[in-house]
């Protein structure tokens, strides 16, 4: 299901020489002047674009705003009343953050996996299904959710027990249910926070290869606090750090690359050294 | 002091536990425990006393007084059908009343409709009506708000007379105006606790929901109610149990008739207001049965409040991991 966008607003953009979204190398471009959470500055000058089927990583020292700057690619931080952007963020092209742009549009095309794991107190049929239910899916919803299910190495698990709560499984199966829920209405693009976090090593590895598969067709951007899980999945990576020189915690963009490139040879000397303390 | 300590073998020592702190900790089990079984023993005495006091209109009267709907002092017949069909029908129907505001108020309350300030004021002024005296609500009932039902119920019974409910016009007192007032008396409960069902639902709900991509309206009702509904249901059986045992206002407002009818407009009656209406000028006799009158009204409420824990066990929704 990808975002419909008003074909004369397409039309408008051609004319006014902007680049027709099918042409368009970025799913999203952010471009983040600063955020504020109320008066704190949380991030600063940070440009970052998520670049069309492929899965970018975000890194970084804890506090650093990788997840700020996550949350503001589908309008999650709307939620946070204190939250404010200055800059914009593109999604195919469109500003998201234009006024006549409804968050909830927004989301249904960015979909996003939490850290905690986070599904709702219904059957875990339903869950998968809700999104279908709620974009009016057309096809067989019980073959989609099977299949979501199975993406995200879960069916085995649970496709005898479909109809207990979401809630009654253990932590790890409950991410891989949300990462189900997730995937299962075919977003855009896929958001996800450290979504490892509460898994073990052998269902991390079964999400890895999901991001893998998922980018053929969807784009994906990650953050991880894992060194080898940015390099396993990741063909870009952004690194983050947080400027505490002028007093407040700020965190800013310090470089991004192809992956093998930042790793390998980082330009920047703050790359360079949390790497050297990330792997040392 | 004495500690309990593990034997390292090598002279070393392991942490061990104080004698003092397991005596206070099961002091303090000694102190839960005689509390929890005070609160039992309470109940236990004052339904064993009233059933002692009712036992020999239950004697009498046997079962034939739950089946029966005459009440005469006179010749000493007595029968509570019509009350407890009263008691039920008009707790029932404020408690829809009440669930329908009371529900709708703990959503706009706490679903960001309102500024924190100004949810704070309207909660609090729910909550004030709990504090409204039973017997002012009866005489807002008996001045205000009967006069301004007459006219609605009289074009209704009027109109669609031939439905059950409006089969009868507003004499004066009736069910009506009694439910209004019930409901009124039971909001705030409902309100109450519904709002801390919604308020209880963690904040990774509520991303899950809009991070699906809901609009404020799907995500309270396709994820919030649910996910609140245990809550909810708990409220409903709370304020059931209070409109069942409400007495004042209802003796006031109800009209006092040993009817049964569906109508909205007939006057009734209820245990409670039939225990308050009739003791002050009661006999020895009559004051045996409304006392047994008085066990079955006990045993209605313990039954409703003891079907409700029931059924939440078993259903045990609100899961929160
Ligand atoms: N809702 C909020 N209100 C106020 N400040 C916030 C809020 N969320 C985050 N912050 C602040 O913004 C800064 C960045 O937080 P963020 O969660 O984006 O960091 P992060 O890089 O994701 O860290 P971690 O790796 O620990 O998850 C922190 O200083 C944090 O205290
Ligand atoms: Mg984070």
């Amino acid at each position: 299901m990808t975002m419909t966008i008003d074909p004369q607003a397409t039309e408008l953009m051609k004319n006014a020489g902007i680049t027709p979204r099918s042409e368009l190398v970025a799913a999203i471009e952010a471009d983040v002047n600063k955020i504020y959470y109320g008066d704190f500055l949380a991030v600063r000058d940070s440009h970052i674009a998520i670049e069309k089927g492929k899965i970018t990583g975000f890194i970084g020292p804890s506090g650093c705003g990788k997840s700020t700057v996550l949350r503001s690619l589908n309008r999650m931080n709307d939620l946070i009343p204190i939250f404010r952007l200055e800059g914009s963020v593109t999604f195919l092209g469109q500003d998201i953050y234009a006024p006549n742009i409804d968050p909830v549009l927004v989301r249904r095309n960015i979909g996003m996996v939490f850290q905690q794991p986070n599904p709702f107190s219904m059957s875990i049929f339903e869950n998968v299904a809700f999104g279908l239910r709620l974009n009016r899916y057309k096809g067989n919803v019980a073959d989609k959710v099977e299949q979501s299910l199975r993406r995200a190495g879960l069916w085995e698990e649970v496709k005898d027990k479909l109809k207990q709560n979401g809630l009654s499984l253990s932590g790890g199966q409950q991410q891989r249910l949300c990462i189900a829920r997730a995937i299962a209405t075919d977003p855009t693009v896929l958001l996800m926070d450290e979504p490892c976090s509460a898994l073990d090593p052998i269902a991390t590895r079964v999400v890895e290869e999901l991001m893998l598969e998922l980018k053929e067709d969807y784009t994906v951007a990650i953050v991880t606090h894992n060194m080898q899980q940015a390099q396993r999945v990741a063909d870009t990576t952004a690194f983050f750090s947080v400027d505490i020189s002028k007093g407040g915690r700020t965190g800013f963009l310090v470089e991004t690359g192809p992956t093998k490139e930042l790793f390998s040879n980082p330009k920047q000397e703050l790359t360079r050294n949390y790497l050297a303390g990330e792997f040392s | 002091m004495t500690m309990i300590n593990f034997d390292t073998g090598d002279g070393t020592v392991t942490h061990g536990i104080r004698a003092s702190e397991r005596i206070s900790d099961r002091l303090f089990r000694a102190a839960c425990y005689t509390a929890a079984a005070g609160v039992i023993l309470l109940l236990v005495y004052i339904a064993f006393q009233i059933g002692v006091k009712a036992l020999p209109a239950m004697q009498d009267y046997g079962f034939s007084f739950f089946t029966t709907q005459t009440w005469n002092a006179q010749k000493q017949e007595f029968g509570i059908l019509a009350e407890i069909w009263g008691t039920l029908y008009s707790s029932l129907l404020a408690l829809v009343i009440a669930g329908v505001f009371g529900v709708s108020v703990a959503i706009f309350l706490t679903q960001d409709y309102l500024p924190r300030w100004l949810a704070q004021i309207f909660r609090t002024i729910v909550e004030l009506l709990a504090a409204i005296p039973s017997v002012v609500l009866g005489l807002w009932g008996i001045y205000v708000l009967i006069p301004v039902l007459r006219p609605i119920a009289d074009f209704l019974h009027d109109t669609f007379g031939f439905l059950g409910i409006f089969s009868t016009a507003l004499p004066g007192p009736g069910l009506a105006p009694a439910v209004i007032v019930l409901a009124i008396m039971v909001l705030p409960t409902v309100a109450a606790i519904s709002q801390d069902a919604f308020q209880l639902i963690p904040g990774k709900v509520k991303e899950a929901a809009y991070g699906m991509g809901t609009t404020r309206r799907e995500a309270i009702f396709k994820v919030f109610l649910p996910t609140a509904s245990s809550g909810i249901f708990a409220s409903l059986v709370l304020g059931f149990g209070r409109a069942l045992g409400e007495t004042m206002a209802l003796a006031m407002l109800i009209g006092n008739s040993n009817q049964i009818s569906w109508s909205l407009f007939a006057p009734a009656n209820t245990l409670a207001a039939l225990l308050a209406s009739s003791w002050p000028e009661a006999g020895p006799i009559e004051q045996q049965a409304l006392l047994y009158a008085a066990v079955a009204l006990l045993g209605i409420t313990l039954l409703v409040n003891v079907a409700g824990v029931l059924i939440m066990a078993f259903s045990n929704k609100q899961q929160v991991s």
